[in-house]
């Protein structure tokens, strides 16, 4: 149902609404984060494809971990990680749902490794949104399997030492070497062109799963402005000039195609 | 009904899907092998999914998707996996997610080896994982009773929404005995699961979570589950008694060491000493009034345990000092013959 | 009535299929039975046995102390067991691997050169029911044709329906060879 929350002016038409499938309530997340942008393209594909009332969401532990008050879908609240095991029972449980979770980068490529590449392998037929903003985000900033070397967080104060602490896990390359899943892409959110072919990537995650062919992921590569300690128009910049050159966007796996 | 000849761990997994089990999933460790391999013969043929996951925690985990999905489901294991297993259960705890976990006891600490032994029943009743739960602990001793405490096991853990786990150990899984087995539930008999995630058709979406970052309404969840488990406390507290009536030695044993009891009982009573035998078969809820009832007449009560005396916890709880409460164990999967505890009662009766 | 039957030999010697017989034909008879192995490293090279229990009411332990017979198919298994054989008790031992005759006076021995009748019977890994045959005959609790018949049931689950028949003989000449120790019985 389209809300207005302000009056149209004579002359005008409201031409953007409110996905269905987003319920009312406010996000918690920080000013300039791109969880929010992140949450809204699902609603968006969600809506486009009418899968609302057979949606179950996966919610993550991290900064996400409302995201089950944020969508008009039923969803499951999973342990730190695992939410490709838990969306793994739930679609083997029915699978005529439409099983997605949400992870960010310490959920998805540190916890829960294990968990993402055996469902991936497996071929499940869910789709899996993947937002690395390079962080730990929620427990403080800090230091994500992601961190770029150099990096300033929380536990690496004098930036990333790449002796001590490795490098930035790729784990979509990882999983693209796979014979598993059916898609692996990489995008980003910090302009509308990105934000547009962010779009469509998850929009054909979620489709892939309707007609079947299996694990499908979208990485998202996002800023955290917070603890970046930048404003969001820098911290959209910082994502272009230094997370994309560690992280390339495009296709990393499509089958079939 | 025909007698059939079977493993306690076949026994486990003929009744769990029999109880309509839809989705299994697991990973291999000995000695409960033989129910992983019924369930891949058996589960897929009889319209349930059977997977061997990447890990124990993935394993339960899966169990928390399926459970939350809205049918019946069960992981099984043996000791290191259980502790795997201890987060996934706290979240379906917390969740209240209905769930069978099956573990067969091998000895421990760490890999320990893979005799029978009954040294996780600490993790099993007083709650395993984080937080303050409890799960429906069912021991059973024979492989009869095994397939009957699983059909139990998934209806309690229907009706109270609590995770259940049916704790026996590696004896029990690897023996064979006759089993008569009832036949397969009626799935319309299986309760509603109205808060399901089904899918948000026609009502508000369900959501199913062990969070909330709001003090006063956590604890209100945590009242909840509190309820819930003196309800269980008050209705489903079960044991078996032998001998009782004029016992003046009261043997307290579960499991395998409960049905060991019942041989030297007999020959206790065979040589004079009045024996008798209590077998807890919920160890959580656990006996603990008909255990004082019988420590106000009963002498002395010897705890017999395949552990170095974490049931006797419970028994001397039960028995606040009004009898003698001995203890003797074995560790490590040696299990006594009937003839030494035999010995332990003949000293403790006399002395 | 309870019986606790111990059956122990190598790895290999079919002594786990031999108990499972013993226990399957007891309960086709209406008996209590349970049957217990032994697990784990041992089946793998050393001894491997087993405890069978057949009683005419509930089943208690199915660990057995004092057993009432042992087939032992090796010499470990019978230096292991002899001992805790009960008294007046009953040993089947397979004379074609053990050079040694019984310590005990207090129980009944009876040598079963299983190994050479199943060579004879041209199928020698038909050993273990030899042995179970002369066990049956000293034994009197379960009847030969209910070994049979869950032998043959064993051999059906396992698909090897063709080895029914040599080991009904190999049954039935273990079944003859106790004869020959027992008199008229």
């Amino acid at each position: 149902m389209p809300q207005a929350s302000t009056q149209v002016p004579e002359g005008y038409v409201k031409a953007f609404f409110r996905p269905r499938s987003l319920s009312d309530a406010k996000y918690t997340y920080c000013p300039g984060c791109h969880h929010g942008i992140v949450g809204r393209l699902i609603a968006e594909a969600i809506d486009e494809l009418g899968i609302q009332d057979r949606t179950v969401g996966i919610a993550p532990v991290g900064c996400a971990v409302f995201l089950y008050q944020f969508y008009r879908v039923d969803f499951v609240q999973a342990a730190h990680g695992r939410a490709c095991a838990v969306a793994t029972g739930i679609k083997r449980a029915n699978p005529e749902l439409v099983v997605f979770s949400y992870q960010g980068d310490g959920d998805l490529a540190a916890i829960g490794t294990a968990e993402t590449v055996h469902a991936a392998n497996r071929g499940e037929n869910i789709t899996v949104i993947f937002v690395n903003n390079q962080v730990y985000g929620m427990t403080g900033g800090e230091m994500a399997p992601t961190t770029l070397p150099g990096q300033r967080t929380t536990t690496t104060p004098e930036g990333r030492d790449v002796r001590l602490t490795g490098y930035p896990l790729r784990i979509s390359e990882m999983l693209a070497q796979l014979d598993g899943p059916a898609y692996i892409t990489r995008q980003s959110v910090h302009d509308v062109r990105h934000i547009q072919m962010a779009r469509r990537a998850i929009l054909k995650a979620f489709r892939n799963q309707l007609e079947g062919k299996g694990f499908s992921l979208v990485e998202i590569v996002a800023a955290c402005p917070t603890n970046l300690k930048l404003p969001p128009p820098q911290a959209n910049r910082w994502v272009a000039e230094n997370a994309l050159k560690y992280f390339p966007l495009g296709d990393l796996k499509v089958k079939g195609g | 009904m025909t007698r059939m000849l079977l493993r306690g761990n076949e026994a486990i997994a003929e009744a769990a899907i029999r109880s309509g089990l839809k989705c299994y999933f697991c990973y291999p460790i000995t000695p409960q092998g033989e129910l992983v391999e019924y369930m891949a013969r058996e589960l897929p043929k009889r319209g349930g999914v059977f997977l061997q996951a990447e890990s124990e925690v993935a394993a339960i985990n899966m169990v928390y998707g399926a459970a939350a999905a809205g049918v019946r489901t069960m992981t099984s294991s043996s000791s290191p996996g259980i502790s795997l297993k201890q987060e996934g259960i706290s979240y379906l705890a917390g969740a209240r997610l209905p769930a069978v976990i099956v573990n067969m006891m091998r000895g421990g600490p760490g890999l320990g080896n893979i005799a029978p032994a009954q040294g996780d029943y600490f993790q099993a009743t007083k709650g395993g994982g984080h937080g303050d739960y409890h799960l429906i602990v069912l021991a059973p001793s024979t492989v009869p009773e095994a397939a009957q405490l699983v059909m139990l096991a998934f209806e309690l853990s229907d009706r109270y929404r609590v995770p259940a786990m049916i704790l026996a150990d590696g004896m029990l899984g690897q023996m064979m005995e006759p089993v008569e087995l009832p036949p397969p539930v009626d799935p319309k008999g299986i309760p509603q699961r109205p808060w399901a995630v089904t899918g948000a058709k026609g009502r508000p979406p369900n959501v199913i979570l062990s969070f909330d970052l709001e003090p006063q309404r956590l604890k209100e969840m945590n009242l909840v589950l509190q309820e819930t488990y003196r309800e269980i406390e008050r209705n489903e507290v079960r044991w078996e008694e032998m001998a009782t009536d004029d016992a003046q030695i009261l043997i307290v044993a579960y499991g395998t060491m409960g049905r060991i009891a019942k041989t030297v009982v007999r020959r206790a009573r065979k040589e004079g000493i009045r024996a008798g035998l209590l077998r807890p078969i919920t160890l959580w809820p656990f006996p603990y009034e008909p255990i004082r009832r019988l420590s106000e007449r009963v002498p002395t009560v010897l705890t017999v345990e395949l552990s170095a005396g974490q049931m006797w916890e419970d028994v001397r709880l039960a028995v606040e000092g009004r009898a003698k409460t001995p203890f003797y164990g074995e560790l490590g999967g040696v299990v006594p013959t009937p003839k030494e505890i035999l010995s332990e009662v003949k000293r403790h009766a006399t002395g | 009535m309870e019986l606790g039957v111990i059956f122990a030999g190598f790895g290999g010697q079919g002594i786990l299929l031999a108990g499972k017989v013993l226990a399957r034909a007891g309960m086709d008879r209406g008996l209590e039975v349970t049957w217990l192995p032994s697990y784990g490293p041992e089946m793998r090279g050393g001894t491997a046995n087993c405890t069978v229990v057949l009683a005419d009411e509930p089943i208690g332990s199915p660990i057995v102390d004092a057993p009432q017979a042992l087939v032992a198919m090796n010499l470990p298994s019978l230096d292991r067991f002899e001992g805790r054989v009960a008294k007046d008790g009953l040993i089947v031992y397979n004379s074609s691997l053990i050079p040694r005759a019984l310590k005990r006076s207090d129980v009944r021995g009876i040598p079963v050169p299983a190994n050479d009748i199943a060579r004879q019977l041209g199928s020698p890994r038909t050993i273990n029911m030899v042995a179970l045959g002369a066990l049956l005959r000293a034994l009197g609790a379960v009847p030969l044709e209910a070994a049979e018949e869950a032998m043959a049931h064993e051999l059906r689950a396992r698909g090897r329906e063709r080895l029914i028949e040599v080991n009904q003989r190999a049954l039935a000449r273990g079944f003859s060879e106790a004869g020959k120790y027992l008199g008229d019985r």
